[in-house]
């Protein structure tokens, strides 16, 4: 995972409520064995007029012209301004490959799915919650029809906030956890591992308590 | 002792440690694993020279991809098959004991893992699958999680946690003849939205969950996280116990009587707190039918789509303006006026045998309308053949049903089962999300007796007048 660092990008509004992981990444490409690759799918219904295959050439298909990812400023956003229960549905971890293989690395909503927001942090990708008038007033901000527009803005995750290219900032609460995960690019699997000893302690404990779960251990 | 919630005790037993920053460690029982989910997280710990610590903790089955017909040719979409193939080939190398296409115990992954006597109550169970929450019918703590946390899982046979918070939901009174488990769920949704239980996890309680079945736990459960509720519960009753005993995988004689005593344990203290309640009055439900592109978009067979101009605000009417024109529905038209041209009954949701003889018992005589193609896809090759040796298949094929082979199908439509842009279809899956089932199509989600009065009415229509 890469570290996270600040960095300055286009922002994408998408104004709708409760985006769900099928909207954010159909099916069909969810037949990958790969975690990359899946940029050119993101919000493939929304997108595209044509009906997407996984394997099918950028070329073939037929972008819908209305979209905000297809029009030019926002095919390079890299920060994605949402709306309440972002991510909802499915537990498909392609929805944040999908959108990080785009170039979005920081999303900012009123709220996510669990499980969506959860995943986004394992990917390197920063879901910044902010109260429901904030998000309104951004929404206003960023509108692609705006005279600003297209609005970039500046993510900071150690200080933890975001500024608009209009000097607009806004601050933003973040786990302290998930912050040092983010900055410091780290696998969750190598930390884990240092507690392994206490994860054996565990193990043995618990089969003298509940032996029929260690079953496959027995003999 | 201060009284603790179903969720605390399961919780308690599997704290590994508490991390400074009020993470948890939490030793997870078992992993379910199937192919979609899985193989990034197979080649991250290849490429990280890491092992599987506890192979034996884990079940693989391939489900969202198989075919539900021809299968003795194999699978013919080559993507597919890699994905499928690549499931074999990770289970063989990292010792997973798997289910694989040609056996009798194969089908989707939430119907195997109970009936397997794998799910098990009081246990810490986790999948790459959001409808991981059916397991927690049996009294167990089950949630989905995303790929990178299979890799976590596998690894080292935990997962970094926050605990959620717990919320009851109250189901009173008795269900009406012809209403299910289904109904009881979709109303909940209603209800409460799809937000509704983000945070938390649902433990399903009152008269009219006591008296549902495991299988009908199980549907329940299945669909919390359509209320946004990573988990669903229900207390262990002697229906769990007499439910698990005898199962392939449940303990055995010498063992039975200490995991017995142990799971009877597993309920809610009187006198503990919910974060969070919420009370349905289950006499008063009337049969369910979603009519937009969220399950919370819910009415019942006896109601109207809503008109734009009953929104509560704004936001509300944009996505009611949204959901009606994917839909192809009218404001305030009626259910019962909106015809269906296919019926889906299966999924992790309604795939299990009673979800297969309510149905038959609305098919048995009755034919599917001209118009409509209805499939009925059992939940696994053992719900099969259950339903085969009963003479349910034959009830739906007389009636002019298809009888296919097990999988997820057109839950999700990554096989060759799908809508087709414009089709509406009344469907016993769990999701109406725009393109869920084949891109354009339109979903409403409906009990399996509901799906099969569908079929053979060719709309939607009160299921109650059919029986």
């Amino acid at each position: 995972m890469q570290p996270f660092t600040p960095f300055t990008a286009v922002v994408a509004p998408v104004d709708r409520a409760n985006v769900d992981t099928d909207a954010i990444i159909p099916k069909q490409f969810l037949k990958t064995i790969q975690r990359t690759g899946l940029g050119i799918y993101l919000f493939d219904e929304w997108r595209y007029a044509d009906p997407g295959e996984p394997g099918k050439p950028a070329a073939a298909r037929l972008p819908r012209p209305d979209f905000i990812l297809n029009r030019a400023p926002y095919r390079r956003a890299g920060i994605l301004l949402a709306r309440a229960n972002f991510g909802c549905g499915s537990s498909r971890e392609h929805a944040p490959w999908a959108l990080l293989d785009f170039g979005i690395r920081c999303i900012i909503a009123p709220s996510y799915a669990d499980i969506f927001f959860n995943n986004c942090f394992k990917n390197g990708i920063l879901p910044v919650v902010v109260d429901e008038a904030t998000i309104d007033d951004l929404f206003c901000r960023c509108d692609p029809q705006a005279a600003t527009a297209p609005m970039a803005a500046t993510v900071d995750l150690a200080a933890q906030r975001i500024e608009l290219a209009d000097g607009t900032v806004v601050h933003f609460a973040v786990d302290p956890f998930r912050k040092q995960c983010l900055l410091a690019g780290q696998d969750d699997i190598a930390l884990t591992l240092t507690h392994a000893g206490a994860i054996a302690a565990y193990e043995q404990r618990r089969r003298v308590e509940a032996p029929w779960l260690f079953a496959d251990l027995a003999g | 002792m201060r009284p603790r919630t179903l969720l605390d005790k399961i919780w308690d037993d599997h704290v590994v440690e508490e991390l400074e920053d009020g993470t948890t460690l939490l030793y997870i029982d078992r992993q379910l694993v199937h192919e979609v989910t899985s193989p990034q997280a197979f080649e991250g710990l290849r490429l990280a020279g890491r092992h599987a610590r506890r192979p034996g903790a884990a079940f693989a089955v391939p489900d969202h991809n198989v075919p539900t017909l021809g299968r003795d040719q194999g699978i013919t979409d080559p993507v597919s098959r890699l994905q499928v193939e690549t499931l074999d080939a990770n289970c063989a190398a990292f010792g997973i004991t798997e289910f694989a296409m040609g056996d009798v115990r194969q089908g989707v992954v939430h119907v195997m893992g109970p009936e397997e006597g794998i799910t098990l109550p009081g246990m810490t169970i986790v999948c790459g699958d959001s409808h991981t929450a059916t397991h927690g019918a049996l009294g167990a703590l089950a949630f989905g999680i995303g790929t990178s946390e299979v890799e976590h899982v596998l690894a080292t046979q935990t997962i970094l946690q926050k605990k959620p918070q717990a919320m009851r939901v109250v189901v009173t009174g008795a269900l009406g003849l012809g209403l299910t488990a289904k109904d009881v769920i979709l109303a909940v949704i209603g209800a409460i939205g799809t937000a509704g239980g983000t945070g938390h996890a649902i433990e399903f309680a009152g008269p009219v969950i006591d008296h549902l079945s495991v299988e009908g736990r199980m549907t329940v459960c299945n669909m919390a996280i359509e209320a946004g509720a990573r988990s669903g519960m229900v207390a262990v009753d002697p229906t769990t116990l007499a439910y698990v005993q005898g199962r392939p995988y449940a303990p055995t004689v010498g063992q039975w009587e200490q995991a017995a005593g142990a799971w009877r344990t597993l309920h809610s203290d009187p006198g503990a707190v919910f974060a969070r309640e919420y009370l349905l009055d289950g006499s008063r439900l009337i049969p369910q039918v979603t009519w937009g592109t969220s399950p919370e978009m819910v009415t019942d067979i006896r109601g109207r789509v809503p008109r734009l101009a009953e929104a509560r605000d704004a936001a509300q009417r944009a996505a009611w303006d949204k959901a009606l024109a994917y839909m192809g529905v009218a404001e305030g038209v009626a259910v019962e006026d909106l015809a269906v041209d296919k019926v889906f009954i299966g999924s992790c949701t309604n795939g299990r045998i009673e979800d297969l003889r309510a149905a038959a018992a609305i098919a048995q005589g009755r034919r599917v309308a001209g118009h409509v193609q209805a499939l009925v896809v059992p939940g696994s090759g053992l719900v099969k053949q259950q339903a085969e040796a009963e003479g349910l298949d034959r009830i739906f094929t007389a009636a002019g049903f298809e009888w296919r082979d097990p999988g997820c199908s057109m839950c999700l439509a990554m096989n060759a089962d799908r809508l087709e842009a414009g089709e509406r279809c009344a469907s016993t899956s769990n999701r109406n999300f725009e393109g869920r089932q084949g891109r354009g199509g339109r979903t409403h989600l409906v009990s399996p007796p509901m799906a099969a009065a569908a079929a053979v009415a060719g709309h939607f229509v009160d299921v109650r007048e059919l029986l």
